[in-house]
């Protein structure tokens, strides 16, 4: 057991475990965070954060590694989250990203983290941001969070990062469904990968014309749609030069502030969510009185009438999580 | 005069027997295969359709689901062949001359993990590793040991080895060489199917293509300057044992094999210059019918896709001839003694499918490496099948069975539509990289995990008539000496203060020459082996000049 | 995100390729409700421990069928309490006579399973086990 203040002197101090631990207590909500994170606040906000998300199997661990390679190059050392998704039968999940970054293990300029989505409320994007944060505070440079585009929980990962990097491959994740699964429209940077596969060509095609049909606000960014082959490492500095020149876009008019701002606010949000979540049900009884409610016959929505009035009305006293 | 007055009345029997079987109380048990897979209480003349002369012929004769020869074991028996190997080169040369002299007709040769990797006794990642699953052979100094005293132009030897196939082939036939033995003169077959190894073993040098330029360049050097050496042993035995069924045994190895002959025709060589000199390799598992009718349909699928997809007109291009090994995945740590009874069942079924050689496994083989008594019992059972059983009299005495021939075609039915399914994803190679074969094997074995536990497979010692284990090993394990290592390292560190280092260099910028252009891969070995290159430096060149393969993510 | 969910690294060290064992118990595992890290093949001591810091797991389970138990999993030990990593639940699988069990417990392997194991004993074995621990951390770590 250790305390906040201890954890904080041995980031500081330059301690790899320190960062493994505090994303542990990012991830478990523990009440200890909050007050680490303050301490380390100031160091927060010099990373450079990168999203990597896309249909399953695209290539984003790939591109990952390669982005990785190119930052290693230039002499900035990289802090990766990798998220996946908890089964949701079990609760449980297999962690494999890593697997295609293993040559990054022994690279003492590079730190990898798994995540699972763990499926909760909006918790997920708030557990990313915190991670960044602590690997930021650590002095990470460049930052990189991918996570497979499937379900909104993974989408507001990306909530997390300033620019996104949403890649596509031929056969399994058409430009169709791309658009569908609202990809296209979170995109900053869209990468067709595998362009050494038959039909990229046509998915190439396919996203420039949706991208130029789509409705742009005056100044607004326009998402540029680049080839690669990221397991042959061809044309992946292009990709990484298309998110420099989002960057670039980003540090200028307060571009960079606004997501920035928007991302605090997301942090805040599921922070107040998931701890008011944890003292109304977990602790402040409001199951049984649903319970009850409900059992003396009265519909749902006067149940939750009569809670939220409770709630407002200061009449639920939770008790102070303990041990905080 | 009427004996036969039934036929008047025609009675319909199998819907009697239908009734009978509906009333009949049934035991509590899954009556599936091994895959789990829905077994009939009973097989017919309506499951079969059979159309004898083309889906069966007659031994020796197209399309060979009966077998490879006319006389099959009348003309000869299956080679009786145990896998061998472990500590020094020196330790396994006594072995073998030990089983020859019990009258092992066949060499085959295990290797260590180091070996298998392509990396040097001595380089760090081996420690722990040398000698201990097999034998550590750093260069032609230790094939020469291995081989000593064991004429070299007579004795077939196999050699269990993927990765740095080659290399050990040159190894092979350099020390041939310095015992006076022309290259067209050793007999043998090298596994060299990196194929799945990237699918199920994972003992790989380089990524999947420039492996297959390798093995290309070996078949055109073989069938030119070695044409009695089998270059490759197309194998389902360890996409078995990680886990697959034998239905998926079956149909990714032929399409591993399909794949090569493939890049053969591709390299400019003519199919029947280098088909007839591919053979295979099979697991033998406890399911008894199932793994006859995948012997069966390997022959018939393999002789169909040669002629008729890949043209080949020699009859032997057509001829899926194959070694078997019994499944070691059977065999159980608990009771090990049951295991002679399980290797002894997986054996007959070898033989009624018509193997041309057999690898009994031993009892103690999940517990550590075998001792010597139970290699001979294991070499025994071959025996008492090839001498008491009076089995191999008759050729594929099972056809025409209704369950024998309604599997041997459920199992060809199945294999093509796999085929049909690798082929939409782009082929082998492509399905390597995705990880499709991975994944699939994994399902299986994952599933079989589960059906063990649940009970609903049985296995005996496991999760049924299991016993309180006495403590210790049951029975004797032999351990390699930890010395092995040292002996090794120290006989490499000899090696390379003594051998000519100009001539080394010369021979490994021949090599990386070779890995940028044109020139054969194995010529080129074959002068580095001679010049006392060791493996993990023949190994680093390949390595960087072709790249690593990093596994795909499966889980 | 609140929950406290068991993180566990599967690895595999040393050169064999044999990951039917480790692959099937991963899976088990995640059925469990675990968070699991596979390493792939061919993992030298240090990349484990590396990986298990990076992660911050609480258990680490190799599975090793080559023979070389004796050599690796001792470095795998040290290479985690270089790491600070000395108190994790460390485990093996594989081909483990039973002196060289007994051998690598008195190190500090919590447990070694051999052949044949059932995979949903060595599951609830783990459960037991971080449960016993949590409950001693005060119900987080
Ligand atoms: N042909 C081709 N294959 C590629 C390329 N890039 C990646 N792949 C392959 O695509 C597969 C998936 O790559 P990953 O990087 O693991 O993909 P991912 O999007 O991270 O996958 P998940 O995390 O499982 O969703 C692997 O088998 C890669 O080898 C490429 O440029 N060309
Ligand atoms: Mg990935």
């Amino acid at each position: 057991m250790s305390s906040a203040a201890d954890i904080v002197e041995r980031l500081k101090a330059g301690e790899r475990a320190a960062v493994a631990r505090l994303i542990s207590w990012a991830e478990n909500g523990d009440p200890r965070f909050g007050g680490a994170l303050g301490a380390l606040f100031e160091r927060v906000g010099r990373g450079r954060r990168t999203g990597i998300t896309g249909p399953p199997g695209a290539g984003k661990s790939t591109l990952t590694n390669e982005f990785t390679g190119l930052s290693r190059a230039a002499g900035r050392t990289v802090g990766i989250l990798a998220v996946d998704p908890s089964s949701p039968f079990s609760g449980g999940a297999l962690l494999g990203d890593r697997i295609r970054m293993e040559e990054r293990t022994s690279d003492s300029g590079v730190f990898i983290r798994s995540m699972a989505s763990r499926g909760s409320h909006g918790g997920l994007a708030r557990a990313a941001i915190d991670a960044c944060d602590v690997m930021d505070a650590f002095g990470f440079e460049e930052l990189l969070v991918e996570t497979v585009g499937v379900g909104q929980a993974e989408f507001d990962v990306m909530e997390a990062v300033d620019t996104v990097v949403v890649v596509l491959c031929p056969g399994a994740g058409d430009g169709i469904q791309a658009m569908k699964a609202g990809l296209l429209e979170v995109a900053d940077v869209l990468v067709v990968n595998k362009a050494d596969v038959a039909g990229a060509e046509r998915l190439l095609t396919d996203l420039e014309d949706a991208v130029s049909l789509r409705r742009r606000a005056e100044g607004a960014w326009e998402p540029p749609v680049v080839a690669c082959a990221a397991g042959r490492g061809e044309g992946v500095t292009g990709v990484w030069e298309a998110v420099e020149r989002h960057r670039a876009w980003l540090a200028v008019d307060g571009h960079l502030e606004a997501r920035r701002a928007r991302l605090r606010l997301a942090q805040v949000r599921g922070a107040v969510a998931e701890g008011l979540d944890g003292r109304l049900w977990r602790s402040g009884g409001l199951d049984e009185r649903a319970r009850a409610l409900l059992a003396a016959g009265e519909t749902p929505y006067d149940v939750a009438a009569e809670l939220l009035s409770a709630v407002s009305a200061g009449s639920v006293e939770p008790e102070e999580v303990s041990g905080s | 005069m009427s004996a036969n007055t039934d036929a008047v009345t025609p009675v319909d029997t199998r819907a009697l027997w239908g009734e009978a079987m509906a009333a009949a109380r049934l035991r509590e048990a899954s009556f599936t295969t091994l895959s789990g897979d829905e077994l009939q209480a009973v097989y017919g003349p309506a499951d079969v359709e059979l159309d004898s002369e083309r889906d069966l012929g007659w031994p020796g004769q197209f399309p060979f689901t009966r077998g490879v020869h006319a006389s099959m074991y009348r003309g000869r028996l299956w080679t009786m062949r145990q896998f061998a190997g472990f500590g020094t080169a020196r330790q396994t040369n006594e072995r073998f001359k030990f089983l020859l002299d019990h009258g092992q007709t066949g060499l085959s040769v295990a290797f260590d993990f180091p070996t298998l990797m392509g990396y040097d006794s001595d380089d760090a990642i081996a420690a722990g590793e040398v000698g201990q699953v097999g034998v550590a052979i750093a260069s032609l100094a230790d094939m020469e040991t291995l081989m000593d005293g064991i004429p070299m132009g007579e004795v077939s030897t196999s050699m269990t080895i993927n990765g740095p196939a080659s290399i050990l082939l040159a190894f092979y036939i350099a020390a041939a060489q310095k015992q006076g033995v022309d290259p067209s003169a050793i007999r043998g077959t090298l596994q060299n199917d990196i194929l799945k190894e990237y699918q199920a073993q994972h003992a790989w040098l380089v990524a999947p293509e420039p492996a297959l330029r390798m093995i290309t360049d070996m078949m055109a050097w073989c069938s030119a300057h070695a044409p009695q050496w089998n270059t490759i042993s197309i194998s389902g035995y360890h996409i078995r044992e990680a886990g697959s069924t034998a239905a998926q045994e079956l149909a990714f190895t032929l399409a591993n094999g399909m794949e090569y002959v493939r890049r053969g025709v591709a390299a400019g060589l003519d199919v029947d210059a280098f088909a007839p000199r591919l053979s295979f390799f099979f697991d033998s598992h406890l399911d008894f019918f199932e793994e006859i009718a995948k012997f069966r349909a390997a022959r018939r699928i393999w002789a169909r896709k040669m002629r008729y997809e890949f043209g080949a007109s020699d009859p032997r291009s057509w001829m899926c001839r194959f070694h078997t090994q019994t499944a070691g995945v059977s065999l159980t740590a608990q009771q090990p003694e049951n295991n002679i009874v399980r290797t002894a069942f997986e054996a007959l079924a070898a033989v009624l499918g018509g193997t041309q050689s057999l690898h009994t496994n031993s009892m103690d083989e999940t517990l550590a490496l075998p001792t010597e008594k139970s290699v001979k019992i294991a070499l025994r059972t071959q025996q008492i099948i090839a001498e008491e059983t009076e089995v191999p009299h008759v050729a594929d005495p099972l056809a025409g069975s209704y369950f024998v021939e309604a599997q041997t075609a459920r199992l060809e039915a199945e294999a093509e539509a796999t085929f049909a399914e690798i082929e939409s994803r782009g082929g082998v190679v492509p399905c390597i990289e995705a990880g499709y074969f991975q994944r699939e094997i994994h399902r299986s074995a994952y599933a079989y995990q589960r059906a063990v536990e649940a009970g609903e497979k049985r296995v005996v010692g496991i999760n049924c008539y299991t016993e309180e284990e006495p403590d210790g090993p049951p029975i004797e394990v032999h351990r390699i000496d930890p010395r092995v290592g040292e002996e090794q390292t120290d006989g490499l560190a000899a090696l390379r203060a003594r051998r000519d280092d100009a001539a080394v260099g010369r021979a490994l910028d021949a090599v990386r020459e070779a890995c940028r252009g044109t020139d054969n891969l194995l010529e080129r070995f074959v002068q580095a082996a001679h010049a006392y290159c060791p493996l993990g430096e023949i190994s680093a060149v390949l390595r960087e000049e072709f790249g690593h393969f990093k596994e795909p993510q499966i889980l | 995100m609140t929950e406290r969910k068991i993180r566990v690294l599967v690895g595999k060290p040393g050169l064999d390729g044999h990951d039917r064992g480790a692959k099937t118990v991963a899976t088990v595992l995640r059925d469990h409700g675990m968070e699991v890290i596979y390493t792939g093949l061919h993992q030298t001591p240090e990349m484990i421990a590396e990986v298990a810091a990076q992660e911050d797991v609480d258990v680490v389970g190799l599975s090793i069928l080559s023979g070389a138990h004796m050599a690796l999993f001792p470095r795998v030990k040290s290479e985690l309490a270089a790491r600070g990593m000395g108190e994790v639940l460390l485990v093996g699988g594989g081909i483990i006579p039973p002196e060289d069990a007994e051998a690598l417990e008195a190190q500090g392997y919590a447990r070694l399973f051999g052949p044949g194991s059932p995979t949903e004993e060595i599951a609830e074995w783990i459960e037991a086990r971080m449960s016993e621990r949590l409950a001693g951390e005060g119900g987080r770590a």
